[in-house]
């Protein structure tokens, strides 16, 4: 068995617009392996959640998928037609869209909305389907009568927990969950991410997580990438990452969390990220950078590896 | 001993709001006998922390006489804010500013910041001339570090959020107010911008004197940015105090729950105990009694019937708790 689960090389997902062509992702590429929880970080308009989309294949247009290729157990998604997609996602790869507690059908009770899913999918007994969602809440820690229940009587963090049930319902083995916590109270965020890492053991599932929250990073991933603008800046063990940042934009970003475990002093940056439109030449976060180079703006720095499995993309490791 | 009154002072705050009904009235007790203080005597910035539904926001509009109490008062340097409204509301909006969470939301797109700055300048005719008014808006833009060659003449939607949001506070301070209200000023905005403005309130709060009374429900950025804080829950102040006694030392068995429940920036220290939270009762409110009592790990028969009163158990921290108050 491949131990990679996923792999996504130079891929590039951009969006036709009136004014030009947005290069959402611009040359991304990327491993999960089995049984990790895979992060991926960045602010917002860094290409996050274009990635998750490209990555199931479900970027819509205007958005379009440049080039590049998505390996799933070794299986290149880009060559797939839709209906082998379509039996693929969900049944193998499960999608947790950002704000999707608010996608459940408000006129149907949880128990249906689930077998539904199953039933779509899979030429079961409605019996089956019905045991199946049974175990499923239980599985992501909701009592059996939430089954019973509509949308409009669960809480927030209920409801992500049903979207949860949903999309695992077929044991997938890759759950791509965009943003799962945000808009969540603290202590139901917990809640959730708990549900998410023993669901993950219990499958043997992979997670990619996508959260701008970095604390939520270093509770719960194994390994992290950070993307500005469109790009991988770095990448490598969250341990590593936290403990020795080394990207600038990395740095910073470490250093503006204000944190309960000591009161230090945090620094923002100024500026904003580019456009993607034109996006300037050499690397992206030059214009923001402190430690910026004449070379930084004229030649746009590769991904490489500085220690095993740390990957960074700055001029500033040229020599190591 | 003639002692300053509190800058604000709020007492017994209740406010109740009407969800319809056609036969029978139905009320949604937002906040509920809420009394609280923001010192006078040096500027402080007190935060107001929750999760949603706890009446943050409530108490943030109440102070800004957006929606007026249905039981109790504020008093804003001793004098009745409902009543400064009628008679001296242009002194109160002077003295009393906002910022919001929504950074763009404040702006009319069609105009520049330009007009943005100016409309207050011209109201409340804080400059005698043209020039004047430019020095004033160079000064306070860079109060919050930001230049006039970088925003002037722009539109709202050339800023970043941050940018946006920094503007708006410059055009608070335009008008000295003594006291801040920012109710949520930086959950819309990312990391790196939002370290930035936070930095900015801690310097007006150091060189303007301003009081911020402050509303987030991320206790991370209260703990950096504030002095005191009021913890809600369903409407009522469960804990209140010194930040750092607060923070570090939390009585409240809610405030215990939700500051174990913060993740920590530092994949060394990561949660290693399994917590089982009570989230199917989370919509179950007791009136009668302790509102957390329903989630509580530690009830008591007492709870289920006697609102604890706020009591000090230590210089400045305040815990309304049965289980703490009777040792």
């Amino acid at each position: 068995m491949i131990q990679q689960l996923l792999e996504i090389k130079g891929l590039r997902a951009y969006y036709r617009t009136l004014v030009g062509v947005v290069r959402a992702v611009d040359g991304v590429s990327l491993t999960i392996k089995r049984g990790e929880i895979f992060g991926i970080a960045g602010e917002s308009g860094c290409g996050k959640s274009t990635l998750a989309k490209a990555t199931l294949r479900l970027l819509k247009s205007p958005g379009y998928i440049h080039e590049g290729s998505i390996l799933f157990e070794g299986r290149d998604l880009m060559s797939l037609n839709e209906e082998n997609l379509r039996k693929l996602r969900w049944s193998q790869i499960a999608y947790i869209p950002q704000s999707s507690m608010n996608s459940l059908n408000p006129v149907m009770r949880i128990e249906n909305q689930i077998m539904d899913a199953i039933l779509a999918h899979e030429n079961w007994s409605k019996d089956k389907a019905r045991e199946r969602a049974l175990q499923l809440i239980r599985m992501v820690g909701l009592p059996e009568r939430v089954l019973r229940m509509y949308p409009h009587e669960l809480s927030g963090g209920m409801k992500q927990r049903c979207v949860i049930a949903t999309a695992i319902a077929l044991s997938p083995k890759l759950i791509v969950a965009d943003e799962p916590t945000t808009a969540l109270d603290v202590v139901i965020q917990r809640g959730i991410l708990q549900a998410l890492r023993e669901i993950k053991e219990t499958l043997h599932a992979s997670i990619m997580l996508i959260t701008h929250d970095m604390a939520v990073h270093a509770e719960i991933v194994d390994r992290l990438m950070v993307m500005y603008a469109g790009k991988v800046v770095e990448l490598g063990d969250i341990h590593h990452i936290f403990k020795d940042p080394l990207h600038p934009y990395v740095k910073m970003l470490i250093s503006a969390i204000p944190t309960i475990e000591e009161r230090r002093e945090i620094k923002g940056m100024p500026g904003r990220p580019p456009s993607l439109l034109n996006p300037p030449s050499g690397c992206r976060f030059y214009p923001r950078c402190p430690y910026a180079m004449k070379k930084c703006s004229q030649e746009e720095p590769k991904l490489k590896e500085v220690s095993p499995g740390h990957f960074v993309a700055c001029h500033l490791y040229e020599g190591w | 001993m003639s002692e300053k009154p509190p800058l604000l002072e709020v007492k017994n705050l209740t406010k109740r709001f009407l969800l319809g009904g056609i036969f029978k009235k139905r009320y949604l007790t937002a906040v509920e006998d809420i009394s609280f203080r923001i010192p006078g005597d040096k500027p402080n910035i007190t935060t107001l922390a929750g999760e949603s539904g706890s009446g943050k926001t409530t108490i943030a509009r109440l102070v800004l006489g957006l929606i007026s109490p249905t039981y109790g008062e504020i008093l804003y340097k001793g004098r009745n804010v409902q009543e400064m409204l009628k008679h001296h509301r242009l002194t109160y909006i002077k003295e009393v500013q906002a910022v919001f969470q929504d950074p763009y939301e404040v702006y009319n797109p069609f105009y520049t910041i330009d007009r943005f700055l100016k409309i207050p300048i011209k109201k409340f005719k804080l400059a005698k001339s043209e020039n004047d008014a430019r020095k004033l808006i160079e000064e306070v833009l860079e109060a919050v570090g930001l230049t006039s060659e970088r925003v002037l003449g722009k539109y709202p939607y050339q800023l970043s959020g941050g940018e946006a949001q920094r503007v708006a506070i410059a055009r608070a301070l335009l008008l000295r107010p003594t006291l801040l209200v920012a109710d949520e000023p930086v959950s819309m905005i990312d990391a790196s911008l939002r370290a930035e403005i936070l930095n900015v309130l801690l310097n007006l709060k150091k060189n303007y004197g301003m009081s911020i009374l402050f509303i987030t429900h991320d206790l991370s950025v209260a703990y950096y940015l504030s002095d005191n804080i009021i913890m809600l829950n369903l409407g009522r102040i469960t804990e209140m105090g010194d930040v750092k006694r607060v923070i570090n030392n939390p009585l409240h068995p809610y405030v215990q729950e939700l500051i174990k429940s913060i993740p920590i920036p530092n994949p060394e220290r990561r949660w290693n105990e399994k917590i089982n939270f009570s989230e199917l009762k989370e919509h179950i409110v007791v009136r009668r009694g302790c509102p957390f009592f329903e989630r509580c790990s530690h009830p008591m028969e007492k709870c289920k019937e006697i609102m604890p009163e706020l009591v000090e158990v230590e210089p400045n921290h305040w815990v309304a708790c049965h289980a703490i108050t009777k040792l």
